[in-house]
């Protein structure tokens, strides 16, 4: 981390200030409720998918329409879930994190996180 | 193997093929050269300044990602096994979900230039940022050499060239253009070359989808039969199993690589480097979400290339040719559309070729100069035009390696698929663990990011060498070789499964959890906040460059 004036914006207290400020919590929960979730889902439904590839060869193989197969279908299910994950990741986003995000830093880059008592200083702060 | 290599099995005009593909070189030398000119700090060299747009990063991530295993290996393999090569794709594509969903924005708010500078934020800088530096040159090079293995493989299939010394003449030119590459454009000509030739790439194989499916009137099981009737010993191309299904080892190598291809791909250095280069955190979402949609698109048309070749060439005409199963999707174009297409087609996959390892070289000669040289030897204490000049340095000598590497693997007839699919396997074992816990996990220490890239690459890279893949694999009739490297009787090889994923990944995050609660030391709490901070908000993340 070379050159910290360029790179520190905030005072260490700023940024343990900032952690533990409530909007920070509640910006960090929306943001895990969503990804965590969502990625063991995910996971979970690829996972499946390989297993059943792998070990249920007949169950995969069952003709649902001329040559096509369960195993096609759930391939192409695949494609189809990754789609709607992407979608919905960037729905969550714009509308739950992001605005919180947004707010947070335009306070942070106005120290509005320092500690008003004097014993957070900002020296070394750089603007934005 | 010579014999396989006879004159008379190139396919199409050598003539045309060299024009189109020089044509694509002449273009993308006057971009580069473009380009050069506001190349001026170190942000422009790595990071292309960041003011490429998202629209722009996502298709030059879709050129850096669809690698000559995605177009030749991927659509090779559904021609010849059918359903099992289309896993490929399918990991190859949920893997964006991992990056999308934990890694892209906060890497993009956190780092600088390289994958250390997120890994080695909150710990002891020079131990971590070593590893990181390990590993990413490490995942580098295994994609380099399925690149080389590729280009080599691709030469003697269109350009006529015969001879090893010939085809030896040929890496080096591919080496040399790529060195150009990186040296005079930088992350910036690297992001056009990429750009450039993932929309050639996703026009040509929409091209060729669309004649595959008019040709069997838009009905995708008519295809899946037509692939049937041809498939090599009455083998059910529609059902999982042709390749991996053989016997329970194949098939725990099948979940091996499975495992291995979704967690691979937010470990990549190459394709972590890439969200560097846009101006915001929402950018690099942007970005990603792109490329999500460029990449799915693109692997639903390998999967009709695939069934194509498989119905309109026959498994046995592909295996037979020089390049075997890399060989489907070019002998396909030909089969369609005669000399011109084919030369359409295999300039776009040396194309394919120039813009990964062109990628690859500036992500692991960046590594090597930020990380490394910059801060590890000089501890900072270097302007970044000396951190430039090492890298441009590094990218020279990097180059040298693959082409010599490339050399070597023109000898070896591996699926590039499947050597680029051990290079995901290296990046799940040795990155993405750290990755998470790094940005996820508080207490995480300096020993546990150790324990889990060290442990990870060494037991990753471990398992390979004493696996079939480098030796003791039993002869193939059709070729009378061992796919192996090393052939029979040298076999030294005692662990059952080509892929390591299974074994390595968890063990390597099970490391990271095991050196961290047995380390003394305490994480970096005032560290620890500014990376939650800062990852989450973006508050001090680094700024376009406006010129």
């Amino acid at each position: 981390m070379s050159d910290p004036n360029e790179r520190r914006l905030l005072t260490p207290d700023e940024y343990l200030q900032a952690q533990a400020s409530p909007e920070f919590v509640e910006l960090k929960r929306r943001f895990r409720r969503f990804a965590f979730p969502m990625t063991f889902a995910f996971l979970a439904w690829y996972l499946l998918y390989v297993l059943l590839s792998t070990y249920a060869h007949d169950f995969m193989s069952t003709q649902v329409f001329g040559n096509v197969n369960i195993g096609l279908l759930l391939g192409l299910a695949q494609f189809l879930t990754t789609f709607v994950i992407t979608h919905l990741y960037v729905a969550h986003a714009n509308k739950n994190t992001d605005p919180i995000a947004d707010e947070m830093r335009h306070r942070l880059e106005s120290h509005e996180f320092a500690r008003r008592d004097g014993t957070g200083t900002s020296e070394g702060a750089t603007r934005a | 193997m010579p014999d396989l290599f006879a004159a008379e099995e190139s396919i199409g005009e050598p003539a045309i093929n060299i024009s189109i593909f020089s044509a694509f070189v002449l273009v993308t030398l006057i971009i580069t050269f473009q380009a050069s000119r506001t190349n001026k700090t170190a942000a422009d060299y790595y990071a292309a300044g960041r003011n490429i747009s998202g629209t722009q990063n996502g298709l030059a991530i879709a050129g850096d990602y669809l690698s000559a295993a995605s177009f030749l290996g991927i659509a090779g393999a559904i021609a010849v096994f059918g359903y099992d090569g289309f896993l490929y794709s399918i990991g190859f594509l949920v893997a964006w979900l991992v990056a999308l969903l934990l890694v892209a924005e906060l890497m993009r708010n956190t780092a600088r230039f390289t994958m250390a500078d997120v890994l080695a934020f909150r710990m002891r800088q020079r131990p971590v940022r070593t590893a990181a530096a390990i590993s990413t040159l490490a995942v580098s090079l295994f994609y380099l050499l399925a690149q080389m293995a590729g280009a080599g493989g691709l030469v003697t299939l269109l350009l006529g060239v015969t001879g090893e010394a010939a085809q030896a003449v040929v890496v080096v030119i591919v080496g040399a253009l790529m060195i150009f590459y990186v040296l005079v454009g930088g992350m910036r000509g690297t992001t056009y070359v990429q750009i450039i030739k993932a929309s050639l790439l996703i026009v040509g194989a929409f091209v060729m989808t669309a004649w595959v499916l008019g040709k069997y009137g838009f009905n995708l099981s008519a295809l899946i039969g037509g692939a049937q009737d041809l498939a090599v010993d009455g083998r059910d191309v529609a059902a999982p199993g042709a390749q991996y299904g053989a016997t329970g080892t194949s098939k725990l190598d099948f979940v091996s690589l499975g495992l291995a291809l979704v967690l691979g791909t937010a470990g990549l250095p190459h394709v972590l480097m890439r969200f560097y280069t846009v101006p915001t955190a929402k950018d690099a979402r942007r970005s990603v979400v792109w490329a999500i949609w460029l990449i799915g698109i693109f692997y639903l048309f390998s999967l009709v290339i695939g069934y194509g070749a498989g119905a309109l060439v026959g498994p046995e005409r592909i295996l037979g040719a020089p390049g075997a199963v890399n060989a489907a999707a070019p002998l396909l174009a030909f089969e369609l559309g005669g000399t011109v297409l084919l030369g359409v087609i295999a300039g776009v996959a040396f194309a394919t070729i120039l813009a990964v390892v062109a990628g690859l070289t500036i992500t692991a000669s960046a590594s090597f100069a930020h990380d490394v040289y910059a801060n590890v030897i000089k501890k900072g204490q270097v302007p970044p035009n000396g951190e430039v000049r090492v890298a441009r340095i590094t990218a020279v000598v990097i180059g040298a390696i693959s082409i010599g590497l490339g050399i070597l693997a023109l000898q070896a007839g591996l699926n590039i698929a499947f050597l680029v699919a051990l290079a995901f396997a290296v990046a799940a074992s040795a990155n993405l663990p750290t990755i998470l816990y790094t940005l996820f996990w508080k207490r995480f220490t300096t020993q546990g990011a150790l324990w889990s890239i060290y442990g990870g690459l060494i037991i990753c890279i471990g398992l390979i060498i004493f696996s079939p893949v480098v030796s003791g694999a039993p002869i193939v009739e059709a070729t009378g070789k061992s796919p192996s490297l090393f052939q029979p009787p040298i076999d030294f090889h005692w662990f059952p499964l080509n892929n390591p994923g299974l074994v390595s990944i968890p063990l390597s995050f099970f490391l990271g959890w095991l050196g961290t609660v047995l380390s003394k030391e305490r994480p970096d709490e005032l560290k620890v906040a500014e990376l939650e901070v800062r990852s989450l908000t973006g508050i001090g993340a680094e700024k376009a460059i406006r010129h």
